[in-house]
């Protein structure tokens, strides 16, 4: 018998997994010479997530990697994570991936007498010496289930074989289908004790969710939650969600606003570095000009913007913004304000959370404005919009980043009482909205709040020209504050 | 199709995969043996591959579970593992059933 190995006090090893997002939640990567379990249901995502891990370490970590499938034949799985960007062939051809395709089909297999899966073990250990491997995935090895009929034969095996890759010293991924109240069909998890990792992927009124949770992790901490996720293009990012936390840096910079005037009812200066802003209004009040001012202005100071647009593409709002003088386009060219347009409906509001978080972290700017966020919340229920804008504002504020948020809001609803309860969120709220003077309708803007800086209380008329937008006196009276619509 | 008799002229080219010297292997090798002395005696042959020798071996052909009998002739392919223990089973994974 083989004793166990002794306690490690220290912390335990890791292989990072390089995805982002993944590292931090189980702070390092999945635990080091010892097995991980992926599973969950059919289009989760496992065997992406598996072959990542691979690939990753093999062209980030220089651990080469090998990659044993039961399912899909090597050019099925190099065509499906080309279109995550990786190129598997090439890495074969380097070295760093072995990939063997097993194949078991009961229907050709007839069984008599006693066996053992000793050919499988051959096939891996030459699968790792051909290319050194460090790191191993059996995706996913459920399907020797189908192809034998000697099930205790297999389970043993399974035992074995677990014993062998911890022996071997490689970090392995084993991917497992998930089963009716277990978390695998097979019970995968009885032999994989170190790491287990669910993936999920729901739908909620035509929208689709793919959510993370690590079920356990033996021998160190790790984060509990669910955890949104998103396969794109570069593959996978997880949303950590972390640092709800209020210790935030905080900035005494000022920014301007890109409105001379408006910095002028700012206490003279603008917003605060690395604040949020909330502009509201209805419909063709002016929200998106504002929003634009204050982009422009910053990608002349030289600062990067993001500007994500949901509700129209980057062409038109440039060519819109270009009639009230505000030329984006130069500083597009320039690279220091980067437009994104998509529709909020064609994800989930985590998913769209996760993809701000990417593009934030890829293209590090100074300001974000999301125009508008409204529709975000449309389309999903109170309580979830509020804890996603929390975990926006949260993250833009831990990067010092001037946050810049626009709302419509419904012109019958009470402006104060909006928005979602997002206020508390919100350092700086910017309300636009026609009013009544006299006998004719103007456009105006006030402060509602700005904190931390003496901020006018003033009304001031709204004035979009064809070089930028005024705030001007309002004549006269504006009756008892402003009248409703 | 194949007729399990087959013609008495029909080539059997059996191949057997083992990984040393296994009691499983030895086993298996005897049993194919008894069998074919039995029921194709003067037209097969038996090829043994070692895969502890030749692990490339293991991927190139497919092979899983060892002891794995191999029937590359005659036709179609079929694939026979264990011990081979199991007369019966044996003959019918190797479609000589009718020939008993």
């Amino acid at each position: 018998m083989k004793m166990e190995r002794p306690v490690q006090a220290r912390s335990l090893p890791k292989a990072p997994t390089g995805i982002p997002g993944l590292d931090e939640i189980t702070e390092g990567g999945l635990p080091r010479g010892r097995p991980t379990l992926i599973c969950g249901g059919p289009g989760c995502g496992k065997t992406l997530l598996a072959a990542e891990f691979l690939i990753r370490g093999a062209t980030e970590f220089d651990e080469p990697g090998a990659l044993i499938t039961f399912e899909e034949t090597s050019d099925e799985l190099a065509q499906n994570v080309r279109s995550l960007g990786f190129d598997l062939d090439a890495l074969v051809e380097e070295k760093k991936i072995a990939i063997d395709y097993v194949r078991v089909e009961r229907s050709e297999i007839a069984e008599t007498g006693e066996y053992d899966l000793e050919g499988l073990f051959l096939r891996l250990g030459f699968a790792i010496d051909s290319v050194g491997a460090k790191r191993i995935v059996l995706d996913t090895i459920e399907s020797l289930f189908a192809g034998f009929e000697n099930q205790a034969v297999l389970r043993s095996e399974l035992r074995r074989l677990f014993r062998f890759l911890k022996d071997r010293g490689v970090t392995a991924v084993i991917t497992g289908e998930r089963g009716d109240g277990s978390l695998t069909r097979q019970g995968l998890e009885e032999y994989v004790s170190d790491c287990v990792i669910l993936l999920d992927h729901r739908v909620t009124e035509q929208t689709s969710t793919r959510r993370m949770r690590i079920v356990k992790y033996r021998g160190t901490t790790h984060g509990t939650n669910e955890y949104p996720f998103l396969i794109d293009a570069d593959g996978f990012s997880v949303l950590p969600l972390s640092g709800l936390q209020l210790d935030h840096p905080v900035s005494d910079e000022r920014v301007s606003s890109g409105v001379p005037a408006l910095d002028t009812m700012l206490d003279g200066k603008g917003y605060y570095r690395g604040s949020s802003v909330l502009v509201s209004g209805t419909a063709g009040t002016g929200k998106t000009s504002l929003a634009a001012h204050f982009a422009q202005e910053s990608a002349r100071r030289g600062e990067r913007c993001l500007y994500l647009a949901f509700e129209e593409s980057p062409k038109q709002l440039m060519r819109n913004m270009r009639t009230i003088g505000v030329d984006l386009e130069p500083h597009v060219k320039k690279g220091t304000l980067r437009l994104h347009s998509s529709r909020p409906t064609l994800h989930g509001l985590e998913m769209h959370l996760v993809q701000v978080h990417k593009m934030v972290s890829e293209f590090n700017p100074a300001a974000v404005v999301i125009d508008p966020i409204s529709n975000f919340i449309d389309n999903s229920t109170a309580i979830e919009a509020q804890a996603m804008l929390l975990r926006l504002v949260d993250f833009l504020k831990a990067k010092q980043i001037t946050a810049l948020f626009t709302h419509l809001t419904s012109g019958s609803a009470a402006l104060e009482a909006t928005d979602i309860g997002i206020s508390s969120l919100i350092d700086t709220w910017l309300l636009l909205r026609d009013i009544e003077v006299g006998t004719s309708r103007i456009k105006a803007l006030y402060v509602l709040k700005s904190r931390g800086m003496p901020h006018s209380r003033e009304v001031r008329e709204f004035v979009v020209t064809p070089k930028g937008i005024e705030l001007k006196k309002v004549a006269g009276k504006a009756g008892k504050g402003m009248k409703k619509r | 199709m194949t007729p399990e008799n087959g013609s008495a002229s029909e080539k059997w080219n059996l191949r057997l995969y083992t990984a040393g010297q296994s009691p499983k292997s030895l086993a298996a090798l005897d049993n194919l043996k008894r069998v074919c002395e039995q029921h194709l005696p003067g037209r097969y042959s038996i090829e043994v591959i070692d895969l502890l020798k030749n692990p490339r071996l293991a991927k190139d052909d497919q092979i899983v579970a060892i002891p794995t009998l191999v029937r590359k002739l005659p036709e179609p392919l079929r694939r026979i593992v264990g011990d081979l223990s199991d007369t019966e089973r044996t003959l019918v994974g190797l479609q000589l059933r009718q020939i008993k």
